[in-house]
């Protein structure tokens, strides 16, 4: 059957692209519009590497359909630097050697930034909850729960 | 041996700077294994038996082969004949052939025009199939009228008598373990099981293959080791092995289960019957579930004396491995490991390695290292409670010092047992008081790390900076060690050296990122090449200050006057040397390939505390600490890393993951909803020490790290739970379910 | 007239959910024109004609009557679509792929909490579990309601997870149903006849069954208005903190007079085909302060009501054993959150 064209805001840049109707918006983001960055890792929704913002909510791409991007804004990991200028998450990631394979990394990124926009000073606990869905499994999280509660001191500072 | 070098002096080994894939890798331009896109691409399926154990009857492809933008369907008679050996079971895992082995061998594969087509058509396949007898579990395989999975796969050292599904066969130890055991004031028995569990690395397998009609290919592959991708895609297909180059993707975990093939000779069959066209080839989580490598699962008996003050005087063990359908469990090195920690004038060690009806077994961090320490650090502790000795002081009396000999026979070179557990026992978290439901348990763990194949080159840049071509794939940020050695060896900026991870083209062979022996062999074989190249700026600098080669050395990035003697003459810089290199005598580069010695082993030490809810037996981990001799941490920040995911893997494997089989032989839990790897919620910070005694076998002292630290926690929260609730899990994972009965039962 | 002819243009008027069906019916042709003559042609058409791979209908009504006319006349298989969360998962592993999905997000309404008049909440059919979260009288009225569904998956999950889905799914261990039981809530039902309303007790029927006809589509979830003393709790039991299904799951919602309580539902999950009602579980604790003896008959009574079974997420013996330990906890709370304590 013929593929759908859709109509979507990705990173801040309109884009189109043609989906199979079961395309998930996570296929559609890879292989329609070549971003890379956000993985699969389960295709369950179980270990959060494909995590993209879509109208300011976390959400699985895995478990939305391509034709489901009509007319909304999505946020993935290639739209989280400022140009050349990343985000304190990004440079506490690196800073804390928060990343060992750095492939749950984009989507414990595009998580962690949801989380500080809704609350800027989370405790450890309540990093630990948001991210039970970011599946890492090289480095028992420690250096990422650092990282974050850093990143957040810091924009907290900056504010 | 090293450089006569005080340790403490290092400029950038010991440092923390920025890893040099880091921006690539928070902004989502690093390239992983399903990443890539080729012109003309294909997408793969695989279909997979839903049986344990059947003969394949009959394949039709007809219907498959009728649906539109289908363009090539392989099966095992596509693959060639008359492999033997190891490269024969490759083969058979990589596509059944008379029968399915376990739930999940791949029986056929399809390429088509998109994934959705590809699956479409393999669910057209139409594959008749005769019910077998299977069977799951270890000793059930072993017992007279289990089911035979393979006829005269024994290996040589089986003795007659067993059933055929035991094909491998050990027996070593030293002593007289009657004697010795009559000197215990305790001899305890015992018996432990651990199930099979998975590396769980979050990417899964991915590749895209090319096969032209001349024989020549190219495969993009998340790995942990291209060269053994070559090899054996090559063995498998009948391929010339330097007609085939592979490049490694970045690479999204692999803890050993990426070290070998599972579907990666398809996705090239797939691209010669196709015409030559790539074909990507990604699996699902359920199919790297069901049809890659998990590692062993383990029954064990151990047997131990001990006197009243804490001398272990003798130990038996008897290990029986299953490894899946093919011979390779780990029960060999579970052997080895067992008792390593440990100095026991008698030992007396038997293993057996099992078929069964599951998958095929790869590497799992510390192969077989973490079920023997299970049993052996377990028993150690039920006969201290017995005893009321503290199990600490227990380790630190009977444990491997320097210069001893090793449980399994090698003498130990340096190695850092005693400081490992001196640290341990002084470290704060030793003395957290505990409150009700709560217990603390300690263990010890070891793995011998490994040397292995490998192949450097370094070159020098027109502009002074260096590049340096490894074949280890960087699974955890071993770039950023490469360039602090290097950085270290040229004395110039860890800025200004690009690491680099060389295709199958590019260097001769090495081997995988395994054993724990990137930063160890490639880190060596690096200084070797460095040598060289720093030998010839050498040259260099001595022709053009016309004096000899013997009277110039290199200091700070720099070639100098060996000494007042050998001449006033200001430094040549590696910059000044590299821009004159073309008129001086050409490009100036560095190898160095060796099967390196000197390899130092690494032992650790854990504490955990737990709390567990008497009404539900649920475990809680409340505090975590690794303590692990490293040799010297090139850069420390990714040394805590691996001893941190060690820690958590074997968290995972001690309290929540295990393979569920059906009666029928199917895997019940092949997602991680069910397959249960610990979040984020679920563990508490992972607190490190890095103990160094440095292994002289390396230039920087390096012992590998990335292995050890998943064996010591299997024992250790076995331990703090018994301390908790005085209830001993002898059979992990320790479930709620298995843990509450265990309550109510005491 | 060819072969062809006549296959091209009824391939074209349908899309078939299973090419197998398909390819037999084109043998079929084929065999029957055999007869007729023409076998080279037959078979130069059938080497021409290959066989259309499936496809699936995307659907996006405006109302929900447009959504339940379509469900009642697609003739294969159909699913609704709201979140996504259960149905995606279940395609991506081949356990079903829809002729028909219906996305019902682009109606008018479904995305709203709004409240009735009585000062009960409407909960739009896609209303999705962050949404609850963040809706300050939503969760000051009905924490157990929230609780359960705020246990679904991850945060990810929750960002699109709805109680109509979870509803729908039909899972015994569904996480919101128990507390939608308990708080007495009532789904509104959508069909070409009308709309009617179904306690959420009776809507599942079964380990992924509903007890909703081809063209029944839920519009919305209505929670009564929360008593005055009034409190609830949900509570489940999974192996790790996060990410698990429940392999108990219980919700009591009562109301207190003082210290006493006047009223009671009980519900459990993940012990039997469906969520279970307990009366007697209720009637345990109906009068009392929750004292130990009421404890022990509410232990009593939601041990003996629990048919678990034993499979890969705990045994039958653990679920009777740990459903009596959650019922224990989760009275406290919402006792406690009755009597307007902290907790």
């Amino acid at each position: 059957m013929s593929k759908v064209h859709v109509s979507t805001t990705v990173n801040g840049e309109p884009v189109e692209f043609l989906a199979d109707t079961r395309d998930t918006l996570l296929d559609s983001l890879r292989d329609s519009l070549g971003l890379t960055g956000t993985k699969e890792g389960c295709g369950t929704g179980d270990c959060g590497a494909c995590s993209v913002t879509v109208d300011g909510t976390l959400v699985c791409s895995c478990l939305m359909l391509g034709v489901e991007a009509q007319g909304k804004k999505i946020e993935t990991i290639e739209g989280m630097a400022n140009g050349a200028e990343l985000h304190p998450l990004q440079r506490k990631f690196i800073e804390h050697a928060a990343l060992q394979c750095g492939f749950c990394t984009p989507g414990i990124l595009v998580a962690s930034k949801a989380l500080l926009e809704k609350n800027n000073n989370p405790t450890e606990e309540q990093v630990r909850y948001w991210l039970a869905g970011n599946l890492c499994r090289c480095t028992g999280y420690d250096k990422i729960i650092r990282a974050v509660m850093d990143a957040a001191a810091e924009m907290r500072g900056a504010a | 041996m090293a450089k006569d070098t005080n340790m403490s002096d290092f400029r950038w080994i010991g440092t923390r700077p920025d890893r040099p894939d880091g921006l690539d890798k928070v902004t989502g331009r690093a390239r992983y294994g399903a990443d890539i896109q080729a012109a003309n691409m294909l997408h793969a399926a695989v279909v997979r038996s839903p049986h344990a154990h059947a003969r394949i009857v009959k394949i039709d492809t007809s219907k498959a082969e009728a649906l539109d933008g289908v363009k090539a369907i392989v099966t095992r008679a596509d693959f060639p004949t008359g492999l033997t050996g190891e490269d024969w079971d490759l083969q058979e895992n990589t596509m059944a052939g008379e029968r399915a082995l376990y739930d999940g061998h791949a029986v056929a594969a399809v390429a088509a025009t998109s994934a959705h087509i590809a699956r479409d058509a393999a669910k057209l396949i139409e594959v008749e199939y005769e019910i077998l007898p299977h069977v799951i579990h270890v000793d059930d395989a072993m017992a007279e009228g289990a089911p035979v999975i393979r006829e005269g796969a024994a290996g040589p050292a089986v003795p007659p008598g067993l059933h055929p599904n035991v094909v491998g066969y050990t027996e070593f130890g030293h002593g007289d373990v009657a004697a010795e055991m009559a000197k215990a004031d305790l001899v305890m028995e015992r018996s432990y099981k651990t199930e099979a569990t998975h590396q769980g690395y979050i990417e899964p397998h991915a590749c895209m293959g090319q096969l032209g009609s001349d024989g020549k290919g190219e495969m993009w592959v998340c790995t942990q080791g291209h060269w053994y991708i070559r090899k054996m895609c090559a063995a498998v297909l009948g391929l010339e092995t330097a007609q085939l180059r592979v490049t490694a993707s970045e690479i999204g975990g692999g803890f050993g289960g990426k070290t070998t093939i599972f579907m990666e000779p398809l996705s090239l069959a797939l691209s010669r019957k196709a015409g030559g066209r790539p074909v990507k080839l990604v699996m699902s989580r359920s199919e790297v579930l069901r049809a890659t490598g998990p590692t062993a699962s383990a029954s064990m008996d151990v047997k131990m004396g001990m006197t009243k003050d804490g001398k272990i005087t003798a130990a038996t063990a008897n290990f029986r491995m299953q490894g899946g359908a093919f011979p390779g469990s780990p029960y060999d090195m579970a052997l080895y490991c067992a008792f390593a920690p440990y100095q026991i004038p008698a030992l007396h060690h038997v293993g057996y390695d099992v078929l069964a009806n599951r998958p095929k077994c790869a590497a799992y961090r510390a192969p077989g290292s973490p079920m023997g320490a299970f049993a052996v650090e377990s028993l150690i502790d039920e006969m201290c409670a017995e005893l009321g000795l503290d199990p600490m002081e227990v380790r630190i009396k009977n444990g491997s010092k320097s210069g001893d000999k090793a449980s399994y026979g090698p003498t130990f070179g340096v190695i850092g047992l005693e400081e490992t557990l001196v640290a341990t026992k002084a470290h704060s978290n030793m003395s957290v008081p505990l409150g009700p439901n709560q217990g603390r348990g300690i263990a010890a763990g070891y793995w011998f790390n490994h040397g292995g194949e490998t192949s450097v080159s370094v070159a020098l840049s027109e502009d002074g900076t260096v590049q340096v071509s490894v074949g280890t794939p960087d699974v955890g940020g071993s770039r950023a060690s490469m360039a602090l050695m290097a950085a270290e060896t040229l004395g110039i900026p860890y800025e200004n050296v690009r690491v680099n991870i060389a295709e199958t083209g590019a260097l001769g062979v090495n081997e995988p990122t395994h054993g724990s022996r990137a930063t160890f062999a490639s880190g060596k074989a690096m200084h070797g090449a460095l040598t060289q190249a720093i030998n010839e700026m050498c040259k260099r600098a001595a022709a053009k200050w016309k004096i000899d080669p013997e009277a110039v050395e290199w200091k700070d990035g720099a070639a100098v006057p060996a000494g007042p003697n050998a001449g006033q003459f200001p430094p040549m810089t590696i910059e000044q040397i590299a821009k004159k290199m073309g008129s001086t005598g050409g490009p100036i580069s560095g190898h160095h390939e060796s099967v390196p010695g000197g390899v130092g082993a690494s032992f650790g030490a854990h504490v955990v505390d737990v709390e567990v809810d008497p009404e539900t037996g649920h475990t809680k981990i409340l505090r975590y600490l690794v303590v692990q001799d490293a040799g010297r941490a090139i850069h420390p920040s990714y040394v805590e890393g691996q001893y941190q995911g060690g820690a958590v893997q074997g968290i995972g494997w001690a309290l929540n993951e295990e393979y569920i089989y059906d009666d029928m032989g199917r895997l019940q839990n092949p997602i991680f909803l069910d397959y249960r790897v610990p979040v984020a919620s679920d563990l508490p910070m992972i607190d490190t020490v890095i103990v160094e005694v440095p292994n002289p076998g390396h230039p920087f002292g390096v012992r590998g790290v990335g292995e050890t630290g998943i064996t010591p926690p299997l024992p250790a929260i076995a331990n703090a739970v018994a301390a908790a609730t005085g209830a001993r899990i002898r059979h992990l994972p320790i479930t709620p379910t298995k843990l509450l009965a265990a309550i109510k039962a005491k | 007239m060819s072969v062809s002819a006549l296959l091209t243009p009824w391939f074209q008027r349908r899309c078939v959910s299973f090419v197998l069906v398909c390819g037999s019916t084109i043998a079929l042709w084929v065999d029957l024109h055999l007869t007729f003559g023409q076998r080279k042609c037959i078979h130069k058409e059938h080497r021409f004609q290959k066989l259309q791979g499936i496809c699936m209908n995307y659907h996006s009504p405006s109302s929900f009557a447009d959504a339940a006319r379509i469900a009642a006349q697609a003739t294969g298989i159909t699913r609704y679509l709201a979140g996504g969360t259960d149905v995606l998962v279940q395609m991506r592993a081949g356990a079903v792929t829809p002729d028909d999905i219906i996305d019902i997000k682009n109606i008018a309404g479904v995305h709203d909490i709004s409240r009735t008049a009585d000062g009960g909440f409407v909960i739009g059919a896609a209303v999705s579990g962050a949404q609850m979260g963040a809706h300050a009288d939503l969760c000051a009225a009905w924490p157990g309601v929230v609780e359960g569904i705020e246990l679904v998956g991850s945060t990810q999950v929750q960002g699109r997870a709805t109680l109509t889905g979870n509803l729908c799914n039909g899972s015994p261990a569904a996480d919101s149903v128990p507390g939608l039981v308990a708080a007495g809530a009532v789904a509104q039902v959508v069909n070409a006849s009308g709309t009617r309303d179904v306690p959420i007790e009776d809507i599942p029927a079964g380990p992924g069954r509903a007890n909703l006809a081809k063209g029944d589509v839920i519009a919305s979830i209505t929670l009564p208005a929360r008593a005055t003393g009034g409190g609830d709790a949900y509570m489940r039991f999974t192996p790790r903190t996060e990410m698990d299904i429940a392999v108990v799951g219980c919700s009591i919602s009562l109301t207190v007079d003082g210290d006493t309580i006047t009223s009671a539902r009980v519900a459990l999950g993940a012990v039997a085909p469906t969520v279970v009602l307990v009366p007697t579980a209720a009637d345990a604790i109906i009068g009392t302060s929750l004292d130990d003896a009421a404890i022990d008959a509410l232990v009593a009574a939601v041990t003996a009501a629990a048919k678990p079974i034993s499979d890969k997420r705990g045994s039958a013996e653990f679920r009777k054993d740990v459903v009596g330990v959650l019922a224990k906890r989760v009275a406290k709370k919402a006792y406690a959150r009755a009597k307007g304590e902290a907790v």
